[in-house]
């Protein structure tokens, strides 16, 4: 009976140490066990203060679980052991109370300054905008003139369709931020629907974005990289595919790169006022409309968390009221204001797209300049 | 006068017995201890790999929440409350609680409040997917048009709770027996008194927020809407007002259940019985005054971020002095390690590790890093399951002999034991790593970085599953067929429960034992 449940103690005790050990043994190269260090300052000091308090915590487990170990083996009925009956220890009792108490102000002065470093946005080179929406970032250069959105680029395919995963599945994005090396960047934090989180681990930058609320943050990276991060705070249906990608470039590639984002926004401003073919705009609407409206109204327009485009009463009612729809949003609802996400072309192209696609056949088409008519009011 | 119970199922429905009352409870929070681990291994199995392959996003998020609100307010909650109504007159020799007719009413009401936010899985738009927290506006303005059955849900089960507290309160004050003064009284009792005092603090909090939702959702307020001169941010510090305590609701009535067993089995008196109590009432106390540090990141002004770490940290001290006094009652005791034991020490070892990263995530600045990863699921789970989940078991385990009469089988029972703590440890351990390497909570879906890990916790969710199955035909088989039990049951067993018979009669204490 005895070895017998000596038996059943060890199995599963012996299996759980194989399971966790067995991939370490396989060597495996996605071991990551801890925190990173990150490339700032505050990350560096962030993870030393991570590792002080594990520590602390690992050498108080020891010193307990020594002490309970030892005495569930020593002081067992079996071995004959018979109970003391002692109760209680005033002496015994200040002192643990008082040493932890003296470990943990030790801990706290540490922690206060590097909070304060973490709360010090003062005398930054250049700010950033950051709002989050449902589900992308939007990057605001302010005094630029420059701002864009950041959506998941990762194909629909290889989450959905278990086609093969690319290096960066999930953590990368079209247009990443770019920031320069060596500057101490101020980002201001805030969001247009529901609460979600800006984290970059590599940074140890994690704002909230709230909201109502600019909240701020900042950083100052010196070692020119990507690095990645992801929305932290549950936002809705797709908040596991927000990512964040931050590029840190030298200064000179960082204007360059600035100058270029320009003219490419210059550009677009021109297209404004060009006409196309509806050829054209359903293939640009189509994009589009895969992009930036298939996660909520199907990628055949079928519906899902939004309704059908598919015989959609707006999409094959009248024209203003669609071009409503996009620019303005549907207030109160999950149908937010496209009208900063989407350039003219873009919700030209889409309005279109989601008129005469899906077979509803509309047989009309919209121009990049009505939509930039309707948003000046006439 | 006293006559036994009725006959049928008016026993069931009209009783105002505490024990059946008792086990009406218990049995209620298995089941839905069950429903909301099958959401788990739901969640587990999507995460099992990278790449979307079960569920979508949308009913991923129902999962999390749904699972997160049963396993709060269906499983954990009602267990406790389960254990006080059978074993809070028994300890103080109370012939029964002090509002019998209240009691049948706050358990009658909870099937219908669950019923009600299960159904909401089979409604237009789905469940609620706003995680248990449920935030503003994603839980309002944003959130499903079930929400509203949700809010419902929720004032229900507040009233239940607050019941349930007053009862416990009223019976805890009034109705001990001659000479069972205050600081005479078991620690199970005392965690409970102070448990059912936070309740009645922070239940109304609760109906509070979620009425303040309902208002914004369909009668035009704007309390959490920043577009009309709401703060999403208010919703938050509500909340976590509640919740916070709510974390202290679900554990210092374990403590108590840890604090009766651990002597009964060391053969040994508690070590420290006063700084128990008076360390129990610390950490409720306290627990009024740290709710923000589950908002570090939300932006506060630094003073406040300040405060909020050191009375997070502050709490340490408490909680420190209860795991010493329990090693110290182990101490140069004659040990044996029936299950209940087992449980109890696997409690105190695991909960401690609980403690430790609780600890560390008091630390503000490092907060940034771990809040919202799964570093944080793999805390609370470590002070929940080996915290609630494995006292209640233990609980059950220790108290079976005396509620049926008969003794449970040692060899399953341990087997239970080791397969729950293997499974346990197997399945939240990694997910200290896979949160310290980056991954966010509540995504469905991941970067290969974050794999491996999750692979290990799956795997281990379902042993840990399949644990509880065992779980069940053990209380079942000893229920109809175990060997019998004797009065004391326990060879170290103190206190007035086991000077009754076993199983425990209808009726207990009709007149009062003294205590001497
Ligand atoms: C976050 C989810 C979401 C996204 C993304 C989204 N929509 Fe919507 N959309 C909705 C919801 C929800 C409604 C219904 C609102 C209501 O209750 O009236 C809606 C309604 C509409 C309607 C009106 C349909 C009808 O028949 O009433 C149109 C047209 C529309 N959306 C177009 C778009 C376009 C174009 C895009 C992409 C640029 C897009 N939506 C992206 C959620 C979304
Ligand atoms: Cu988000």
């Amino acid at each position: 009976m005895l070895s017998n449940t000596k038996k059943l103690l060890g199995t599963p005790l012996l299996a759980s140490l194989l399971v966790l050990l067995l991939p370490a043994l396989a060597g495996a190269s996605e071991w990551r066990l801890n925190m990173t260090q990150g490339v700032t300052e505050v990350s560096q000091e962030v993870y030393s203060l991570h590792m002080i308090i594990f520590w602390i915590c690992t050498v108080i487990g020891v010193v307990v679980f020594g002490a309970m170990f030892y005495t569930m083996i020593m002081h067992r009925k079996s071995k004959g052991a018979k109970a003391a009956n002692f109760h209680h220890s005033t002496q015994v009792e200040i002192i643990w109370t008082v040493i932890p108490s003296l470990i943990l102000i030790a801990m706290a002065v540490p922690a206060t300054s590097t909070l304060k470093k973490i709360y010090d946005t003062d005398d930054a080179d250049m700010s950033v905008l950051v709002t989050g929406y449902q589900w992308k970032w939007k990057y605001e250069y302010l005094g630029e003139d420059l701002s864009f959105f950041s959506n998941l680029s990762t194909p629909q395919s290889q989450i959905y369709e278990g086609e093969a995963r690319g290096e960066n599945y999930l953590l990368e994005v079209d247009n990443p931020l770019v920031i320069p090396a060596g500057k101490k960047v101020k980002f201001l934090v805030t969001a247009q629907d529901v609460i979600h989180s800006w984290w970059v681990p590599d940074l140890a930058v994690k704002r909230d974005a709230i909201p109502g609320y600019v909240h701020e943050a900042w950083t100052r990276v010196d070692k020119e990289g990507i690095y990645r991060g992801q929305c932290a705070e549950l936002c809705g249906k797709d908040h596991g595919f927000m990512p964040i990608e931050v590029h840190v470039r030298s200064q000179s590639d960082y204007n360059e790169w600035l100058t270029q984002e320009k003219a490419k926004a210059a550009e677009i401003a021109a297209l404004t006022q060009k006409t196309f073919s509806f050829d054209e705009l359903m293939a640009e609407g189509e994009a589009v409309y895969q992009r930036a409206c298939a996660a909520c109204h199907g990628p055949g327009g079928e519906g899902g968390v939004g309704p059908a485009i598919i015989k959609s009463k707006v999409a094959t009612g009248p024209i203003d009221i669609h071009i409503d729809v996009i620019v303005n949003g549907i207030t109160g609802t999950m149908m937010q204001a496209f009208g900063e996400q989407l350039n003219e072309v873009e919700a030209a192209a889409v309005i279109t797209y989601q008129r005469n696609g899906f077979n509803n056949n509309m047989g009309d088409e919209i121009q990049p300049i009505d939509v930039y008519n309707f948003k000046q009011g006439n | 006068m006293a006559h036994g119970p009725d006959k049928g199922l008016s026993r069931w429905l009209f009783t105002t017995n505490h024990k059946d009352i008792g086990s009406m409870y218990l049995w209620f929070s298995f089941l839905m201890f069950l429903v909301g681990g099958v959401m788990a291994l739901i969640i587990r199995a999507e995460l099992f790999e990278p790449g979307m392959q079960i569920v979508d996003p949308n009913f991923f998020n129902q999962m999390t929440t749904m699972h997160g609100l049963i396993m709060v307010f269906g499983a954990v909650m009602p267990a406790f409350v389960g254990l006080a109504n059978w074993m809070v007159p028994l300890m103080i020799g109370a012939p029964d609680m002090a509002l019998p007719r209240m009691n049948n009413w706050s358990f009658w009401i909870l099937p219908f409040a669950f019923a009600m936010l299960g159904s909401t899985l089979f409604m237009e738009g789905g469940a609620p997917n706003f995680g248990w927290t449920f935030y503003a506006p994603l839980s309002t303005t944003y959130a499903p048009p079930s929400v509203t059955f949700f809010i419902f849900a929720v004032h229900i089960m507040g009233a239940s709770s607050i019941m349930g507290s007053i009862n416990i309160i009223a019976t805890i004050l009034n109705m001990r027996a001659p000479g069972m003064t205050l600081m005479k009284m078991p620690l199970f009792v005392w965690t409970w008194l102070i448990t059912a005092y936070l309740l009645i603090a922070v239940m109304p909090v609760l109906a509070g927020v979620v009425t303040m939702m309902l208002m914004d959702i369909h009668f035009g307020t704007a309390f959490f809407d920043a577009a009309g001169g709401g703060d999403p941010v208010l919703f938050q510090h509500i909340f976590w007002f509640f919740g916070h305590p709510e974390v202290y609701i679900m554990i210092l009535p374990a403590f108590g259940v840890v604090s009766a067993i651990l002597p009964t089995f060391a053969r040994k008196p508690l070590f420290g019985y006063s700084s128990m109590v008076y360390a129990t009432a610390a950490i409720a106390f306290l627990s009024f005054i740290v709710w923000a540090h589950h908002m570090f990141t939300v932006g506060m002004p630094l003073f406040a971020e300040l405060v909020f770490m050191y009375a997070t940290m502050l709490i340490a001290v408490p909680t420190g002095v209860k795991v010493f006094n329990w090693v110290a009652t182990m101490w140069k005791g004659s040990m044996t390690f029936e299950t209940p034991m087992l449980f109890a020490i696997a409690f105190v070892i695991l909960f401690t590790i609980g403690g430790f990263s609780g600890l560390m995530l008091a630390i503000a600045p490092v907060d940034f890093q771990y809040h919202d990863t799964y570093f944080v699921v793999a805390h609370f789970h470590y002070v929940l399951v080996p915290g609630a989940i494995f006292s209640i078991t233990a609980g059950v385990y220790y108290w079976l002999p005396k509620w049926c009469g008969h003794m449970y089988n040692e060899v399953l029972g341990k087997t239970h034991f080791w397969l729950a703590f293997a499974g346990l440890n197997i399945t939240f351990f990694p997910m200290h790593f896979s949160g310290l390497a980056g991954m966010p909570r509540r995504i469905p879906d991941y970067h290969d970085l974050f794999a491996d890990w999750n692979m290990i916790s799956s795997i281990g969710a379902f042993l840990f599953g399949a644990a509880q199955i065992l779980f069940l035909y053990i209380v079942i088989r000893t229920i109809v067929s175990g060997r019998k039990a004797t009065q004391e049951v326990w060879e170290g067993s103190h206190g007035l429960e086991w000077t009754v018979p076993s199983p425990a009669p209808y009726h207990t204490f009709d007149t009062p034992p003294e205590v001497k």
